[in-house]
């Protein structure tokens, strides 16, 4: 009984293996481009194909070749070419060449002179949007009009290339480029004032008041803090009470009127970031 | 047209009875100096501005506008939109015709009980208490309207339909807690700190706080609610507080605070100067925090917001506090505030700062 059973599989293999030699399918197919399947034999038959995004069905004459669109083959992956009555092969269909970048950006808003905060991730797609598995070299570039960019290029990993990159000194609309050949896939990263650096203000007597004013707010690569940033004013005259003003950056400086009051001192700060102190001696 | 003479004579009748009626409670009321400000405060209560302002002794400086005013608020100002609770009287001085009294009011508002204590002197006139009403301290003129050019943030959000993978709107701005403790008080957990707007737009920020046991599973979970300053400009630092009911440090390991940001439209405007700060004892020999708020810049502020952090030695945030203003702030023009400091902690508090966040009716 055990002998028969072993015959039998035997047969069913090889009657199998024959079937399937009625398929030549093809071995180098390429997404987005047609190919053809040769077939032997004779008389009348059902060809059907499976595979991503795809299915099937063709009647056909045994002995003639099967033609496949471009648009059978769109989409790159695993195919099964099978024929009625038995009989099925499977090949596998590459990504075309990169024809598109998905191009991801973080953040789109980073302050100056900061190491490692922008991070940049690109997707090698062909016209299919098949992703291109096979290492590709992706041209990073990071620069901001009237200097130098700098370009980094990366080999992709499984489709995948990324970057973590430094802001530079200057603040403005940063070009975050990715390039594979002449496709490119740009975003915009703006770099905006770090904090405040060397916060300096100056005191002078108003009749009953104190005028203060900061000199040019700057960080400490240079660029002018933008307006509306809070500058917080403060005078205190120790058990005669304290005065305080929130006041905003206009035009690169911030005012603040304050109440005068002889041998009070003054200070000013900026978020974490303190500046100078005045002793005030009622503006003598 | 008999019947309805009749009618008529009755109900006359019946009107006339009320009015004596009224009149003689209102009499009755005003027997004694207590009984009298309690009477005038009904009539505040009620909104009844000339009952109450027929209890006011006449006197130079005292006009019904500015009585009602003061009473019931202008501007748009919280008092506007409060209701007079509670009063509570006290007598101070009592001394033949004239008495001093002090009462102390609780105004129901949509923000919460607001309290205030004040003092009233109340004369004999022909056997009637009145009330002698002083008029609110006259600023300096009337406001000076300035131009409003602060810097303005809009917001203009990309169109969703025909987006390009992986391109994005503006991210929220970056804030930071700067500082953080958690202390046991009245029964409870309560979460301080602080936090900063680190970015250079401005961002609306809630603080959420999770109470974690040994096994890292949740106890409870609160926010900041009011006691922050939501909208942070640039730069911004604000107090924040999460009170936690009917809870116990020890059973607490860990916290877990997260703020949520997102970038919203805001203007730099106004400017608020807070003057003349200092802590000192109310009547009640409470630690209070006072001082005056001035608009430096054109803008009315509808209802001021004042946020109190304190500080130990170390720099160690030890409470927040805070209190709305229930008068309007005019351009240039000093308003008082008061906020409370815990009795048990005037003590340690060695540094204070004031924020004032704000609510306007126009604001878009």
């Amino acid at each position: 009984m055990k002998i028969l059973g072993l015959f039998l599989a035997i047969i069913l293999t090889f009657a199998s293996a024959a079937f399937a030699q009625d398929l030549q399918v093809p071995q180098n197919a390429v997404a987005g481009e047609g190919a053809s399947i040769s077939t032997s034999g004779s008389g009348s038959a059902t060809f059907y194909l499976t595979g991503p995004g795809t299915s099937l069905k063709r009647d056909f004459k045994r002995g003639e070749t099967i033609s496949l669109s471009a648009d059978d083959l769109a989409y790159a992956g695993r195919y099964t070419a099978a024929l009625d009555g038995g009989g099925a092969q499977s090949f596998f269909v590459t990504a075309a060449k990169p024809a598109k970048l998905n191009f991801m950006a973080r953040p789109s808003r980073v302050p100056v002179a900061h190491p490692d905060v922008i991070s940049g991730v690109v997707f090698v797609l062909d016209r299919n949007d098949n992703l291109i598995t096979t290492p590709t070299t992706v041209n990073f570039q990071l620069g901001i009009a009237g200097s130098a960019p700098t370009t980094r290029p990366l080999q992709s990993k499984n489709g995948i290339a990324w970057i973590k990159a430094g802001s530079g000194n200057r603040e403005g609309a940063a070009q975050f480029t990715a390039s594979v050949g002449d496709i490119s896939a740009k975003r915009v990263v703006q770099q905006v004032a770090s904090d405040p650096c060397n916060l300096r203000m100056k005191a002078q007597a108003d009749g009953k008041n104190i005028q203060l004013q900061t000199e040019p707010i700057k960080d400490c690569s240079g660029n002018a803090v933008p307006d509306g940033t809070i500058v917080t004013f403060s005078e205190s005259a120790g058990g005669r009470g304290r005065s305080t003003v929130d006041a905003r950056v206009k035009h690169g400086v911030a005012r603040a009127t304050l109440p005068s009051v002889p041998g009070a001192t003054l200070t000013v700060a900026s978020g974490v970031v303190l500046g100078n102190e005045i002793r005030w001696s009622g503006g003598q | 047209m008999r019947l309805g003479s009749i009618v008529m004579i009755v109900l006359l009748l019946v009107l006339i009875g009320a009015g004596t009626v009224q009149t003689k409670s209102l009499h009755i009321s005003a027997n004694t100096p207590e009984t009298a400000l309690q009477s005038f405060f009904a009539q505040v209560k009620a909104k009844h501005w000339d009952d109450a302002f027929a209890m006011v002794q006449p006197g130079s400086g005292v006009e019904k506008e500015s009585f009602i005013k003061d009473l019931g608020g202008n501007n748009e100002s919280l008092k506007t939109i409060s209701a007079l609770q509670d009063v509570k009287t006290k007598i101070l001085r009592e001394s033949g015709n004239e008495s001093d009294l002090r009462a102390d009011l609780q105004w129901s508002t949509a923000v919460g009980a607001l309290h205030e204590s004040r003092d009233f002197k109340l004369v004999n006139d022909e056997g009637q208490w009145k009330i002698v009403w002083t008029p609110p301290a006259k600023n300096d003129g009337p406001p000076k309207p300035l131009p409003t050019t602060y810097l303005r943030w809009d917001v203009v959000q990309r169109g969703s339909s025909r987006d390009e993978w992986g391109v994005q709107n503006v991210e929220p701005p970056r804030m930071r807690i700067i500082s953080m403790n958690a202390i046991e008080y009245q029964g409870g957990v309560t979460i301080l700190g602080e936090v900063v707007n680190e970015d250079t737009v401005p961002g609306f920020v809630t603080i959420n706080a999770i109470l974690l046991d040994k096994d890292g599973n949740s106890i409870a979970e609160e926010s900041s609610f009011d006691k922050i300053s939501h909208t942070l400009l640039p730069k911004e630092i604000s107090p924040f507080r999460v009170d936690f009911a009917n809870r116990k440090l020890a059973d607490v390991k860990s916290v877990r605070i997260s703020p949520t940001n997102i970038l919203v439209p805001a203007a730099a405007d106004p400017v608020v100067g807070v003057f003349n700060q200092r802590i000192e004892k109310d009547p009640n020999g409470k630690s209070i925090l006072r001082g005056e708020l001035v608009t430096q810049g054109g803008q009315t502020v509808n209802i001021p917001h004042v946020l109190a952090t304190f500080y130990d030695q170390s720099g160690k945030v030890i409470w927040v506090s805070d209190g709305y203003v229930d008068k309007a702030l005019l351009p240039q023009q000093a308003v008082p505030f008061a906020v409370d400091l815990r009795d048990d902690l005037a003590g340690q508090v060695q540094n204070y700062r004031i924020t004032v966040n704000y609510y306007n009716s126009n604001r878009s």
